[in-house]
């Protein structure tokens, strides 16, 4: 009992020790998450590190003005270029992000220039994306400042572009209608690929949703893990990650997590695939262009989107299914276009893999999901 | 609010009535009636008295004069079902019970068709249910012949005649191999009722393409796409090209526009392409320059 006092009172003070360290001294990133305000975190920029992690910090407190003004390289654009950058030029995930975190680290070092790194991860209702640069920090007296390499989007001029293509509109039935009368049948849809696989997050169940009908549906697919006993383990919904619209004879991948689930106490998968009717457009058309796998290590599924049609599309969800060798489903990846596509401009994607099924992957196939303002009008 | 009416009125005079009915007379009442047709009865005995008839979602009170048959008109018994009659007297009560039928002519129809889309030549795919009523909407229980018809613009009419059993006939009817709005008719007497199955084509039959140079691209077109019925595939339809070439590929979703899809891929020597549409795959193109 006496013996365990002085371990206690060591812990005791190591702790109040690593508070008090931790509070005078925050990790910067640690501490714009934590929502410190800018102004106690920025340092004199008498390094090229503190002056890139100054401006990451602005830009976590969306100081733009302060971020803009900081930069030794504002002359070439104006602030509105800067925020166009950073926000995109259309509403899309960019204009409704929060910098969640940022790293920062030092390629190269001279006298008077330097490299860095920033990488910024930002926070979107559908995830995280990240926006690397590699910015040129150049000395001017005892201060570092940062050069931005702004990326200008690419504008579309104004015009008309004439579309023809299709549109569905339901009328449901109405209140003064018979109960025997008919109502519009809801969309036929079918599972024509499905997979379940142990990963280290649980059981996730892979496949292939098919719209056999001849109008849009609107699609999402539920799954129970079924006991040997026959009693329901759990039951998960794709959520997003599948297509939700889909037109006739078109096809869209899914992927359901059963976190904590394990394959082995599971006796059947419940599949329950569900089609409402929707109003909807064929409109907008996006070809996927130069799709390529990247083996491990960092395997992914590259390509580019091009938005075919005249509609600019605010938010696309890039969907993919790989397959083996025997054509065995492997894989259902996803991956958000943070920038909104516009009319015949293409926007890279870069879709994560897992790398240790990366392996057997052989062959894939990417289809997208298109947002824009007005659902899917 | 009426149905709680009736109950509550029922729930007060049943037991009046049924202490009464293992004692005194029975009336002299036939054992069914019509809906909708007029109803005397006999009322014996002197002094005054209240007649009571209680029914589903009906009750009748009336004080009648002894001696004076006691009309009933047409319009007031309408609901088919069990009707209890009991005739109270200062002296005694009499009670008695009859049953109001439902007309055997049929006033209309609740005609139940499904699916109201489905693709073309499948068997025994749409099925028809009816409901026969009477003018007061009472369920005709007795046999009723219904006739089904099943009849598209261009093409054979299905027919069959069912009859109704409890009340109700159904049947089953084959998708006809044209595409079209089927009318599906139902018939009882001279009462009818329509509802319109929409045929559809079914899966695409012979996907073909064929390719030919613009420029730097590929322009690919399908040929006209028909099921295997000879239906053009509706408009809207994706079907998806796909160019691969030299490790990477381009793909396209794109909807059938006057029965055709259309798209541009790269133009790479040696690319092979390919078109597909649901699950259903069409003709590669192995892509060589023509210049």
């Amino acid at each position: 009992m006496m013996r365990g006092l002085p371990l206690a009172f060591l812990l005791i003070a190591a702790t109040v020790a690593l508070i008090v360290i931790g509070t005078l001294y925050p990790v910067p990133a640690a501490a714009a998450y934590a929502g410190r305000t800018g102004a106690s975190l920025l340092h004199a920029s008498s390094t090229p590190e503190e002056a890139v992690n100054n401006l990451a910090v602005d830009l976590a407190h969306s100081e733009w003005q302060r971020a803009y003004s900081s930069l030794s390289n504002k002359g070439e654009f104006t602030e509105q270029d800067f925020l166009r950058d950073l926000r995109g030029s259309y509403p899309s995930l960019r204009t409704y992000a929060t910098l969640d975190t940022f790293e920062v680290r030092p390629l190269h070092a001279g006298d008077d220039e330097a490299q860095v790194h920033l990488i910024l991860h930002w926070s979107t209702v559908v995830g995280t994306f990240t926006d690397t640069r590699n910015l040129q920090v150049l000395r001017n007296g005892d201060r570092w400042a940062v050069a931005w390499p702004l990326v200008k989007e690419p504008h579309v001029p104004p015009q008309v572009i004439p579309v023809t293509y299709l549109r569905w509109d339901v009328i449901y039935r109405g209140p003064g209608d018979d109960w025997g009368a008919q109502d519009v049948e809801a969309p036929h849809v079918r599972i024509v690929d499905m997979h379940p696989v142990e990963r280290a997050v649980g059981v996730v169940v892979l496949g292939e949703l098919l719209n056999e009908d001849v109008i849009p549906a609107y699609v999402s697919v539920k799954a129970t893990l079924v006991a040997k006993n026959g009693s329901a383990i759990a039951t998960e919904s794709s959520f997003d990650k599948i297509s939700h619209l889909l037109l006739p004879k078109q096809v869209t991948p899914f992927r359901i997590t059963f976190p904590g689930a394990s394959l082995s106490e599971v006796d059947s998968i419940r599949m329950d695939p569900t089609s409402s009717l929707i109003s909807a457009s064929a409109d907008p058309v996006i070809e996927i262009q130069n799709q390529q796998l990247a083996p491990a290590p960092d395997a992914s599924l590259t390509g580019q989107l091009v938005n075919q049609s005249g509609q600019i599309v605010n938010i696309a969800h890039v969907l993919g299914t790989f397959y083996d060798k025997t054509g065995q489903l492997v894989w259902v990846g996803d991956e958000y276009i943070d920038r909104a596509l516009l009319p015949q401009t293409p926007v890279p994607f870069d879709m994560p893999i897992p790398q240790d099924l990366a392996r057997n992957v052989s062959t894939e196939r990417a289809v997208v999901a298109t947002y824009s303002p007005g659902g899917f009008q | 609010m009426n149905r709680w009416l009736t109950w509550a009125v029922a729930g007060l005079i049943l037991p009046v009535i049924q202490p009464a009915l293992g004692q005194s007379g029975d009336l002299n009442l036939p054992r069914t009636v019509v809906a909708g047709t007029a109803l005397s009865i006999p009322v014996a005995g002197s002094g005054q008295a209240v007649l009571y008839i209680a029914g589903p979602s009906q009750v009748i009170r009336r004080e009648v004069m002894p001696g004076q048959p006691l009309s009933i008109a047409a319009e007031e018994l309408n609901n088919a079902g069990h009707y209890v009659v009991a005739l109270v007297t200062q002296s005694s009560t009499q009670v008695g019970q009859f049953d109001v039928v439902p007309s055997t002519q049929p006033a209309s129809l609740s005609f139940l068709a499904r699916p109201s889309r489905l693709p073309v030549g499948l068997q025994n795919s749409i099925s028809g249910a009816v409901y026969v009523f009477d003018v007061f909407h009472n369920l005709i229980t007795t046999p009723t012949a219904v006739s089904f018809q099943l009849s598209v613009p261009a093409g054979a009419t299905q027919s069959r005649t069912v009859e109704t059993r409890d009340g109700a006939a159904w049947t089953e009817m084959d998708s006809t191999p044209k595409e079209g709005n089927a009318k599906f008719v139902a018939q009882a007497g001279s009462i009818s009722t329509t509802r319109v199955i929409q045929e559809v084509p079914g899966d695409p039959c012979g996907l073909k393409m064929s390719a030919h140079q613009v420029g730097d691209k590929v322009q690919l077109a399908t040929d006209p796409l028909q099921d295997c019925s000879g239906n053009p595939v509706a408009d809207g339809t994706i079907v998806t090209f796909t160019e691969s070439w030299n490790g990477s590929q381009t793909s396209v979703d794109v909807p059938l526009k006057h029965g055709i899809a259309e798209a541009q891929v790269p133009a790479h020597d040696g690319a092979n392409i390919s078109v597909a549409t649901g699950v259903v795959m069409g003709n590669e193109i192995h892509w060589e320059s023509r210049e």
